[in-house]
C-alpha cells in the first residue's frame, strides 16, 4: 500500500495544483463530523480509537456479565450450550482485538509523536487507514450476530478441527476469520507506519535511548504486531479456505494436522500477549517516576529488557500446547524458555519498585493504577510460571486457575494500567482533569471488583473446574466461589460506569475550574512542555532534546546529591502553542472509502461473490483515487504568516501520505 | 526567519536527509513491509513442507511437478529483476523513454511467468491435481497462488509507473518510487527462488 500512495507525491507546488484524473482536491479541515471523517490528525485519529475501544469494552463487558450470570449458580439455563459457546468466543475476540489492542493504539497514536517531538505520524493517511479499517472490521465481526447465525463458537483460539465447517456449520467462524483478517491488515499498517515514525522523525538530539520508556515500549510493540500479524494472517486464511473453498488443511481425516493451526495461531498468540502487556509497562513507566518525582530507575534496563522480551516471546508459543503431544523435548525446550522469559519482566518490577523506593510519593488516581498494575502483573505472572512447570500445566489446562492467570495479566495488568494512562493523559487529551476523588474510588471499586472477580478462579481451577462449560453440577464445592466471581463481575461494572460518569461530571465541571495548564502532573517528557488540550500543530517549535527526560531538566535542576532545584515554572519553560502558519497533512476521504471496500469484500466471499466486486472495485479505485490525489492542498492549514518557520527542523515529512 | 511559503515549498519535496535515519519514510515502511512478508511466506512454505507428503491416497504435487517448464519461467521471473534495475538506471538517469520501455518489458516479463502459472495450474489439474485433492495440494496451491497474487500486484505497480511516464507525472525526481516498487518486485522475485528450491527441485522423502 506504501507503494501506490507515492507514484504522484510530486515535487513543488505548480504541479499539485492540477487536478490528476480529475480526482477531488483534498478536503479542507474543519469542525464537525466531516473533519472526524477525513481527520488524518493523530489526535483525532487516537482519540476515535480510545472512544471505539471503550464502546467494544462495553459490549465485551455485557458479554462477560452474561457468562458470569450463567455460572453463578449450577444448573442455570439462561444461556443454552450453543449461545454460551458464542458468548464466550467473542468476549475473548472483543476484548482482545477491539478492546485492548486499539485501546493501546489509541495511546499509541496519541502518544508516540508528541513523545518524540514530531508533528504527525510519518504517513498520516495511512494512519487514518489503519483506523477506519480497524472499525469496519469491528462493525464485521460482530455483524455476524445478526447476519451470521450468531458469531464464531471455537474460542478465541479458534482450534481446529472444532472451527470447521462440521463442527461449527453457522457463519460466526467466516467471520470470525475474515473481521480478524480485516483488522490485522489495520494493524499491520499501522505498525509499519509507526515504527517509521519513531525510526525517522524524531527531534534533533532526541537519540533513540533518550525516548521516553512509554515510547520504546510502544515501539517494540509495534515491531511485535508486524511480524506476529502475518503469521495469523496465514493461519486466518488456511480456516478460511478450509471453510469456504473446501481446502484440506485441518481435517484430520484426509491426513491433516489439527496442530498446524495449534502452532500458527500461538506464534502469533504469545507475541500478543506482550503486545497487549507492552503498552501498559510503558504507561507504568511514565506513571511512577513522575508520581515518584524520580528519574525512572536503570532506564537502559528498562529497555534492553523490553527488546528481550521482544524477541524471548517468540521462543515461548508451545507452552499452550504442553498437552496436544508435541514431545518430551519441545515440552523441556518450551518450559525452559517460559521460565527465562520471567526474567526481563522480573527487572522491570524491580526498576519500578526502585524508581519509588525513597522518592516523594504522590498517590494520584493514575498512581494508584500503576502500582496496582505491577501487584496484579505480578501475581499474573507468578501464576504464569506455575505453567512453565510442564507437569503442573497438565494439571491446570483448560480449568479456571488459567482463566485466572491470563485474566490477571491482561485485566490486571493491561486494563489497569491503560485505565491509569487515562487519568494521567486526560488533561493532555482533553485540556480537562478527571477528578480525582471520583478517580480513587473508581480505582478501589474496580480493583475490589477485579480480585473479587478473577481471585476465586485460581481455587476453581485447582478444584477442577474445566473452562468453556456452560454451566456445572452442584456438590462439586464450585458455588460458593462462582457466586463471588459474578458479584466481583458486576462490581467491576459498577466500577465501569462510575468511570463513565466520572468522565461526564468532570466535564461538567471543569468549566469553573481553572484549565489544568501544559504539565498538571509536574511529569517529564515532551507532550507536558505544550498546552492542554494539544494544539492541533502539536509544537510551536520542534525542540531540540539534550537528555532522557529533557522536559523535566528545562524545570529542574539536579546537583550531585541528587538535590533538585527548581530552575524554571512551566509557565515560563512552555510552548504557548499560538504558532500560526504552520504546514499540517491535507484531511482525506479516500482512507474511509478503501475501508468500506474490504468488509463488501468480507459478505461477498460469505454470501454472494458479488459483493467481492463491488468491494474489491470500491477499495481499489480508492486506492488509486489516494495515489492520484493531491498530496497537498496547497492553501490547506497554513496561512502564510511569516513569524514561523520550524517546520524546518528535520520534520517536515509530515505532508508524505 | 525565512518565510512560511518558502517552508511550505520545501514540505512537499521530501528531502531524503530529513529523516533520523536518512532513509526516506517511504521506503523504510517499505523495508519493514518486506519483512512482515517474511513471515507471511515463512508460514505458507512451512505449511507445505509439513504436508508435502500427505496425499491421502491421491497425486502429490511432487509427482507432477515439470521441472523444466518451471525453470524456465522461473528464469523469465529472474530476468525480470534484471530489467527492473535497468528501469530504475534509466528513470534515474532522466532517459524516460528507455525507463518506460524497461517498465514494460519488466511487468510484461512478470506476465509471462503468471501465464506459465496459470497453464502449470490447469495442466496439474488435468492430472487429478485439484485444490481440494489432499493437503498437499491445498498446501501447494495456496503457496504458489499468493506469490502469484503478490508477482500480480507487483505488474499492476509497474503498469501504474508505466502509466505515470506515460503522462509525464513521473520524472527522475521521482526515482525513489521507482527503487520502491523495484524493492517490491527484487522481494517477490527471492521469494520465489526460495519457493523453487525448497518445494520443487528439493524432492519429496
Amino acid at each position: 500500500m506504501a507503494i501506490i500512495e507515492q507514484p504522484l507525491a510530486l515535487g513543488g507546488g505548480a504541479a499539485v495544483a492540477e487536478r490528476p484524473l480529475g480526482v477531488m482536491t483534498r478536503p479542507q479541515g474543519g469542525n464537525g463530523w466531516r473533519d472526524w471523517l477525513s481527520s488524518v490528525d493523530h489526535k483525532k485519529i487516537g482519540i476515535m480509537y480510545g472512544v471505539a475501544a471503550m464502546f467494544f469494552f462495553l459490549v465485551g463487558g455485557i458479554e462477560a456479565l452474561l457468562i458470569r450470570t450463567q455460572l453463578a449458580f449450577p444448573e442455570q439455563g439462561l444461556l443454552s450450550a450453543q449461545v454460551y459457546n458464542q458468548i464466550y468466543t467473542m468476549h475473548g475476540v472483543t476484548m482482545v482485538f477491539l478492546f485492548i489492542m486499539p485501546l493501546a493504539a489509541a495511546f499509541a497514536n496519541y502518544l508516540i509523536p508528541l513523545q518524540i517531538g514530531a508533528r504527525d505520524v510519518a504517513f498520516p493517511r495511512l494512519n487514518a487507514l489503519s483506523f477506519w479499517i480497524w472499525i469496519s472490521g469491528a462493525v464485521f465481526v460482530n455483524s455476524s450476530w445478526i447476519v451470521g447465525g450468531g458469531g464464531a463458537d471455537c474460542g478465541w483460539f479458534c482450534y481446529s478441527p472444532n472451527s470447521g465447517v462440521t463442527f461449527s456449520p453457522t457463519h460466526g467462524v467466516d467471520f470470525y476469520a475474515l473481521g480478524l483478517l480485516i483488522a490485522g491488515i489495520a494493524s499491520l499498517v499501522s505498525a509499519i507506519n509507526l515504527i517509521v515514525t519513531v525510526l525517522n522523525m524524531r527531534a534533533p538530539g532526541m537519540s533513540l535511548f533518550r525516548m521516553p520508556v512509554m515510547t520504546w515500549m510502544l515501539l517494540v510493540t509495534q515491531f511485535l504486531l508486524a511480524f506476529a500479524l502475518p503469521v495469523i494472517t496465514v493461519a486466518l486464511f488456511l480456516l478460511l479456505f478450509d471453510r469456504l473453498f473446501d481446502s484440506q488443511f485441518f481435517d484430520p481425516q484426509a491426513g491433516a494436522d489439527p496442530l498446524l493451526w495449534q502452532h500458527l495461531f500461538w506464534i502469533f498468540g504469545h507475541p500478543e500477549v506482550y503486545i497487549i502487556i507492552l503498552p501498559s509497562f510503558g504507561v507504568v513507566s511514565e506513571v511512577i517516576p513522575t508520581f515518584s518525582r524520580k528519574p525512572i530507575f536503570g532506564y537502559s534496563f528498562m529497555v534492553f529488557s523490553a527488546i528481550a522480551i521482544g524477541f524471548m516471546g517468540w521462543g515461548v508459543w508451545a507452552h499452550h500446547m504442553f498437552v496436544s503431544g508435541i514431545g518430551p523435548i519441545s515440552v523441556a525446550a518450551f518450559s525452559m524458555s517460559t521460565m527465562f522469559i520471567a526474567v526481563p519482566t522480573g527487572v522491570k518490577i524491580l526498576n519500578w519498585l526502585a524508581t519509588m523506593w525513597g522518592g516523594k510519593l504522590r498517590f494520584t488516581t493514575a498512581m494508584l493504577f500503576a502500582v496496582a498494575t505491577v501487584a496484579m502483573f505480578t501475581i499474573g505472572g507468578l501464576s504464569g510460571v506455575t505453567h512453565s512447570l510442564a507437569p503442573a500445566d497438565t494439571q491446570q489446562t483448560d480449568t479456571y486457575y488459567i482463566v485466572a492467570h491470563f485474566h490477571y495479566v491482561i485485566f490486571g495488568g493491561g486494563v489497569l494500567g491503560l485505565m491509569g494512562g487515562a487519568y494521567f493523559w486526560w488533561p493532555k487529551i482533553f485540556g480537562y482533569m478527571l477528578n480525582e476523588r471520583r478517580g480513587k474510588i473508581h480505582f478501589w471499586v474496580m480493583l475490589i471488583g477485579f480480585n473479587l472477580t478473577f481471585g476465586p478462579m485460581h481455587v476453581l481451577g485447582l478444584q477442577g473446574m474445566s473452562r468453556r462449560i456452560d454451566t456445572y453440577s452442584a456438590g462439586y464445592g464450585f458455588e460458593f466461589w462462582n457466586l463471588v466471581s459474578t458479584i466481583g463481575s458486576f462490581t467491576i461494572a459498577v466500577a465501569v460506569a462510575w468511570f463513565l460518569y466520572n468522565v461526564f461530571k468532570s466535564r461538567r465541571e471543569a468549566v469553573d475550574l481553572p484549565p489544568p495548564g501544559p504539565d498538571p502532573w509536574d511529569a517529564r517528557s515532551l507532550e507536558w512542555s505544550i498546552p492542554s488540550p494539544t494544539p492541533e500543530h502539536n509544537f510551536d517549535e520542534i525542540p531540540t532534546i539534550q537528555s532522557v527526560d529533557d522536559w523535566w531538566y528545562r524545570k529542574y535542576s539536579v546537583d550531585d546529591d541528587h538535590q533538585v532545584t527548581a530552575i524554571a515554572t512551566i509557565e515560563e519553560v512552555a510552548q504557548k502553542g499560538d504558532a500560526v502558519g504552520v504546514h499540517l497533512p491535507a484531511p482525506s476521504f479516500w482512507p474511509l472509502v478503501v475501508a468500506v471496500g474490504l468488509p463488501l469484500i468480507g459478505y461477498g466471499l460469505i454470501f454472494n461473490l458479488w459483493l467481492c466486486v463491488v468491494g474489491g472495485m470500491l477499495t481499489a479505485g480508492a486506492l488509486f483515487a489516494w495515489a492520484l490525489e493531491p498530496v497537498d492542498d496547497p492553501d490547506a492549514a497554513h496561512g502564510h504568516d511569516d513569524s514561523h518557520s520550524d517546520d524546518h527542523d528535520g520534520n517536515d515529512n509530515n505532508g508524505e501520505a | 526567519m525565512s518565510t512560511a511559503t518558502a517552508a511550505a515549498t520545501a514540505d512537499t519535496h521530501h528531502d531524503v536527509h530529513d529523516t533520523n535515519t536518512g532513509i526516506s519514510n517511504t521506503k523504510l515502511a517499505m523495508w519493514l513491509f518486506l519483512a512482515t512478508e517474511c513471515l507471511l511466506f515463512g508460514g505458507l512454505i512451512s505449511t507445505y513442507l509439513l504436508y508435502k507428503t500427505r496425499g491421502n491416497g491421491a497425486v502429490l504435487p511432487t509427482d507432477v511437478f515439470d521441472i523444466p517448464f518451471t525453470s524456465a519461467s522461473s528464469f523469465v521471473l529472474l530476468m525480470s529483476s534484471l530489467t527492473m534495475v535497468l528501469a530504475l538506471s534509466a528513470v534515474g538517469r532522466g532517459e524516460m523513454d528507455r525507463g518506460k520501455a524497461w517498465l514494460l518489458v519488466t511487468s510484461m516479463l512478470g506476465g509471462i511467468f503468471i501465464g506459465g502459472q496459470v497453464y502449470e495450474f490447469t495442466s496439474f489439474y488435468r492430472e487429478g491435481l485439484g485444490y481440494t485433492t489432499n493437503p498437499a495440494s491445498s498446501a501447494f496451491y495456496t503457496l504458489t497462488g499468493f506469490h502469484g497474487v503478490h508477482v500480480s500486484l507487483g505488474i499492476v505497480m509497474l503498469m501504474s509507473l508505466f502509466v505515470a511516464v506515460v503522462q509525464g507525472k513521473l520524472t527522475s525526481k521521482n526515482a525513489e518510487t521507482v527503487e520502491i516498487v523495484g524493492l517490491y518486485w527484487h522481494f517477490v522475485d527471492i521469494v520465489w527462488i526460495f519457493i523453487f528450491t525448497v518445494i520443487y527441485l528439493i524432492p519429496a522423502e
